[in-house]
Parts: structure tokens; C-alpha cells; sequence
């Protein structure tokens, strides 16, 4: 079943550094609900950081939501709007930000994607695997938000 | 009255370098220095975890440069496994490794000239820094910035298919590799729609090399002259003298092509190399034995390497080297700015490397995995893109690491980069009562020619945003700009 307009879930960030593979646990959670909803249409990915190519990948669907961990002084998770002018000057990273890529994305192809950051509070980042008790509670409940948000319809 | 002017990256994950220029009351640069503020320490983590982990351990480091790591360490603990170094593997082991490995130099190389460097040529080391990057070049040059964008794709491409996946790749295990590639794999790579095929990856490499060609042609007081200083340069050579970015003996020349490491054995790295403490800075200063601190120290990366090979075993690539080496009459070449045209070229040839693995068999076949009689120490040494990477390790008699150390490329160039900061902020600051932006980006430029990895360096996530603070004798700040 379709969710509607084809869209990319990406998560990103360092699983081997604590909370800051938040993005990629939130991934991995999606691609366990998947197995169970064969039915519905969804692109996952996963990359230690955005990069430039991401423009590439970002062109070909409607919708896209970022998921990325924060020490931001957040309440749990945050979802917002990302918009090609919101791009700040970047240079000399080696990573970019969600809105760098879109704004590539809309210098290179002329269009973007609708998107959107889900960020997710953590809080520890040496290098263990695994996320903190707190930075989980935070994924859960930005999951649940996640499911809601991608259709309010599908059945959890 | 004196000042001190503080340039400092700012990391999300803590651990970051900042670069620290002080100023006499003459307005005069008295020192400059690029100091790492913070030591986590990786290696301790590695300390007690069994030898077969380190591989995807070490991944940890770095979401920059992962592979690299991933391949340095399991040359190590091939050592380790009794699979001996280098062309002790099954071929398809080495090869497997080797498209791992000039895919990541590809992808990597791909994103400094396109989107950190390419924008200084383009539009001015001083230029508005709003559009100093890919975005402003995919605005005045869209098909420069397609190019850049589609061949970190290719070459991301090549990782994912040869390491397994873009997190925490598992390709590479001691004694070997742990898949084949498909035929469908291959294919893709070889006849992929246009753009994304090896063919078109060979022809824009030789565009961004014939694009910054021209520009030096057009600016070449500015490429000469910007932060040049004489160095000695150490790399990896194949045992012919070929570049090889995977394996071979370990050399150095001084700044007029003197052999000073005479293609010596990497298992004995210890024996030729030490690394010196400074109380300013975390991250270590190595330097070559032999020659002592003051004159041992060296360049890594592109420029080093093109000054220590004697040829490309790559044809394209070959004929642009001999190009670039008669630009110094076959001397060593010691020019900072000209790190990124041996890169470009570095580029081109891992461009063929890619396109000359995928028509060999023993990508799709035949053994993965070689073992031998257990050794209790490995020493493991690539290439980098930035440079010579140094993973050694020694295991008990439980398979724990006990001993781990590594030195990475952005260390080796330490003492190169502190220099080239020195030479850029007496060059552009002296004098100056006010630090523009253009001036902050000039140091900036020093230091980018060296694409350094801080997150390597100090083992924390990699951003180099940087922000400049004057302040006078007393502290106080008089001036502060930011680059986000």
C-alpha cells in the first residue's frame, strides 16, 4: 500500500558513538515495522552523515524526513519543516546539513522533495554501541510520532 | 599593543582543534599554531576486545573516513591471522580490498576539489563566502556541480557494494574479504546508465584535472607562492616505485628527492618513526628517527606521494604525472597549493583502478580467506586519502588486543599544517587591526590543501567550521567572526 507521496526515511549519524546513532536505530526500528506491514511503500536509508550525493538521492522522491540525533536543548524529539532557503553557509565540513542538501538538490534539479527533520534528543557520545536509556525513551516516542506522521492511517 | 587571534572548528561531539595566531604590539606574527584541545584516547577502547573486531571497531573513529580505517586495521590482523601482508591473500581477497579501497580514495578525493576546494578557485579565496561552496557552484557551474555530486555517488556506490554496507562495512576480515562481487554488481559499475559507469567517472576525472590545469595556468604566483615551504614527504611506494595506495614499502625523500627511508619493511614502522609530545596540543607530532625532531618531520597525502612514487602504473594518470613533475624538473614538488593538483591526478588514477578491477574475474570468484600460523603483533599501513595510516595491534593469549596504536593521516601532517598556518597568517594578518573573512579563509585554505580529518585526529565527529577571535594582551575580545 502506498503511504501516499513516495517518500525516503533517512537516518544518519555514528552508531558506534552512542546516542549519535539515534538516526540509524530509528531506521532500523522502521525497517523491523516494515517486515511486519509488507504492504506499505517506504525507502529507508542510512549513512554515518549527509554529503553532497544525498542531492541526488533526495531528488527522486516526493517527501523526505531526516533523522538525526541532538544535544539541543529539545523536550524528547522535535519534527520540523526544512526549507531550501534555510541553508547556511558550510564550507570546509566534510558533512552537510538536511537543508544544504536540499538546497543542492534545488540548485542541481530544479525541485525538491517536501522535507522535514526528525530530531531526537541525546545525551552520551563516546564510543559504545548502544543508546542510553534516555535517548531511547526519546527514539520511542519519536517513533511513534514517525508512524503517525508518515500516515495517520497505517495501523501500528 | 599584542594580540591573539583564536580560529576555532567547533564539533558536536567534543573534541575539536583550533588554530591560535598571536600578534606583538608591532602588529607582527609572532606564532601561529593548529592545536587539537581535546585526547579521547580510541585506542584504549580497542583494549580487551577480541582481534577479529577491530575491523568494524575502528569504524567508530570516523564517519569520514571509515574505510580507511576498516582496511588499515584489517591489514594489521592479517598479519595478526598468519596471511602474511599484502599479496599474502587470495587474489580475490586483495582485489575486493583494493576496489573497496580506490572507491573511498575516488569518493573522498571527489568531495575536496568539488565542494571544498573547487569554490576557492572559482570564486575567490576572498569571495562571498554565502556562495563559496557547491551550492554556489552548482549556481554558476551546474555541470561542474552534477559531476561532483555523481561521483561521491559512484564512488559511494563502490563502498556499499564491496564493504556490505555504508554503516560499519564488514568486507574486509582478517585474512581476507567476505564477498564476492556480482555480476550484477560489476555490470552496473562497468555499463551503468550514463552518468554512473567507470567510463564517464575516467572522462570528468580528466575534466576537474584539465579545470584546475587551466586555473593554474592563470594564477600561478598565487599557487606557487601560497604557503610554500620546503618538507620532507614519506609514503607508501609499490616495491617498483609505483604509486600504491594499498600496499608496499615505506619511503621518504627530502625536499630535493634524497631517499631518507629507503623503501624500508612497515612491520618495522617503530623502528624509523617516533612521535613527539607538545604541551600546546594533543594530537602528536611525528617525526622520522634518523633525522630528529627538528628535521625528521614530513608531509603525508597527495603532494607527498606523487614525490616519493617514481610512476603510475595507470596509463591516463601516467602521462598527467609526467606532465605535473616537469612542472619542478622531476624534483620533489614542495608547493602546499599544488597538494590539490596531485590529488586530482590521484583521482584520475583511482578512476582507472576501478575501471581495470571490474574486468577482473577474480572479483566474482575464488577464494576469499587465507589463514596461516597465529602471530601475536601486526603492524597494517595504507594510503589514506589525507595520507599514510598506521594501525598496529598486539593480542594476548585470549585473541584480546592488549597494545593498539594508530597514527592517522591528519596527525602525520601536523607539523606541515602548523607551518603552512604560520606562512598564510604572517602573509594575509600582519599588521591588521581587523580580521576579515577573507583573511580567516586564507588559513582556512592552508589547512583544507591538507583535507585534515580532525575526527580522526581527536577521535570525535568531524566538522571544521571555524571561528576567529582576536583578542589584545589582556584577553579582551576586540573582534570575532564565524564560518558555520
Amino acid at each position: 500500500m502506498s503511504i501516499g507521496a513516495k517518500t525516503l526515511v533517512y537516518g544518519y549519524g555514528n552508531p558506534g558513538r552512542q546516542d549519535d546513532g539515534l538516526g540509524a536505530q530509528c531506521i532500523k526500528k522502521l525497517e523491523d515495522w516494515l517486515v511486519l506491514h509488507p504492504h506499505v511503500e517506504l525507502l529507508t536509508d542510512t549513512n554515518y552523515q549527509l554529503n553532497i550525493e544525498d542531492a541526488a538521492a533526495i531528488s527522486e522522491v516526493q517527501r523526505v524526513v531526516f533523522v538525526d540525533a541532538s544535544i539541543e536543548d529539545i523536550d524528547g524529539f522535535s519534527f520540523t519543516s526544512i526549507q531550501a532557503s534555510d541553508a547556511k553557509v558550510e564550507f570546509s565540513m566534510h558533512a552537510v546539513s538536511p537543508s544544504f542538501v536540499v538546497d543542492l538538490c534545488q540548485k542541481i534539479y530544479g525541485h525538491t522533495p517536501e522535507a522535514f527533520l526528525l530530531h531526537i534528543k541525546g545525551y552520551e557520545w563516546d564510543f559504545k554501541e548502544g543508546l542510553t536509556p534516555s535517548a531511547s525513551q526519546n527514539l520511542d516516542a519519536a517513533f511513534e510520532f514517525l508512524l503517525h506522521f508518515l500516515n495517520p492511517n497505517v495501523e501500528k | 599593543m599584542s594580540k591573539k587571534i583564536t580560529i576555532e572548528p567547533v564539533t558536536r561531539v567534543e573534541g575539536h582543534g583550533k588554530v591560535t595566531i598571536h600578534m606583538d604590539d608591532s602588529g607582527n606574527i609572532e606564532q601561529s599554531r593548529l592545536h587539537i584541545v581535546e585526547f579521547r584516547g580510541f585506542e584504549r577502547f580497542v583494549q580487551g576486545r577480541p582481534y577479529w573486531e577491530a575491523p568494524v571497531l575502528v569504524q567508530r573513529l570516523c564517519g569520514i573516513c571509515p574505510v580507511s580505517h576498516h582496511l588499515a586495521a584489517a591489514k594489521a590482523l592479517d598479519v595478526i591471522v598468519g596471511a602474511g601482508t599484502g599479496h599474502g591473500l587470495t587474489p580475490t581477497g586483495e582485489k575486493m580490498r583494493r576496489l573497496m579501497h580506490y572507491g573511498q580514495f575516488f569518493q573522498s578525493h571527489a568531495l575536496h576539489f568539488f565542494h571544498l576546494s573547487a569554490p576557492d578557485f572559482l570564486f575567490g579565496i576572498d569571495g562571498d563566502p554565502a556562495i563559496r561552496n557547491i551550492i554556489g557552484i552548482a549556481l554558476t557551474h551546474p555541470e561542474l556541480a552534477v559531476q561532483g555530486v555523481m561521483m561521491r555517488k559512484f564512488g559511494q556506490e563502490v563502498i556499499r557494494a564491496t564493504a556490505g554496507k555504508k554503516i560499519h562495512g564488514t568486507g574486509a576480515i582478517p585474512g581476507g574479504i567476505n564477498k564476492h562481487l556480482t555480476i550484477a554488481e560489476r555490470d552496473e559499475f562497468l555499463l551503468g546508465a550514463d552518468p554512473l559507469n567507470a567510463d564517464k567517472m575516467v572522462s570528468w576525472a580528466e575534466g576537474a584535472l584539465d579545470f584546475f590545469k587551466s586555473y593554474y595556468a592563470a594564477n600561478k604566483d598565487f599557487i606557487d607562492n601560497f604557503a610554500y615551504f620546503p618538507s620532507n614527504h614519506l609514503s607508501l611506494v609499490r616495491e617498483d616505485g609505483a604509486l600504491d595506495i594499498y600496499h608496499g614499502v615505506l619511503r621518504a625523500v627530502d625536499t630535493n628527492g634524497k631517499k631518507i627511508l629507503n623503501d624500508v619493511d612497515y612491520q618495522e614502522y617503530a623502528d624509523h618513526i617516533e612521535e613527539e609530545v607538545r604541551s600546546w596540543s594533543y594530537m602528536k607530532f611525528p617525526y622520522l628517527k634518523a633525522l630528529g625532531k627538528e628535521k625528521g618531520w614530513y608531509r603525508v597525502g597527495p603532494l607527498a606521494r606523487l614525490n616519493t612514487i617514481d610512476f603510475i602504473p595507470s596509463p591516463i594518470a601516467q602521462r598527467e604525472f609526467e606532465i605535473y613533475k616537469a612542472l619542478t624538473h622531476g624534483k620533489p614538488n614542495n608547493h602546499c597549493m599544488m597538494m590539490h593538483y596531485a590529488r586530482l591526478i590521484e583521482t584520475l588514477h583511482a578512476a582507472e583502478m576501478i575501471r581495470e578491477l571490474l574486468h577482473d574475474p577474480d572479483l566474482l570468484e575464488g577464494e576469499l580467506v587465507i589463514k596461516g600460523t597465529k602471530q601475536k603483533e601486526g603492524v597494517g599501513l595504507i594510503e589514506a586519502p589525507r595520507g599514510t595510516l598506521f594501525h598496529h595491534y598486539r593480542i594476548n593469549d585470549n585473541d584480546q588486543i592488549e597494545m593498539a596504536n594508530l597514527i592517522v593521516s591528519t596527525t602525520n601532517n601536523n607539523e606541515p599544517m602548523n607551518r603552512s598556518v604560520n606562512h598564510v597568517a604572517k602573509a594575509v594578518m600582519t599588521g591588521k587591526e581587523v580580521i576579515t573573512e577573507g583573511m580567516m579563509n586564507a588559513v582556512e585554505v592552508a589547512i583544507r590543501a591538507y583535507d585534515p580529518c580532525l575526527s580522526c585526529a581527536t577521535h570525535a565527529l568531524g566538522n571544521m567550521p571555524l571561528e576567529i577571535t582576536l583578542v589584545d594582551k589582556n584577553e579582551h575580545i576586540i573582534d570575532r567572526k564565524r564560518s558555520k
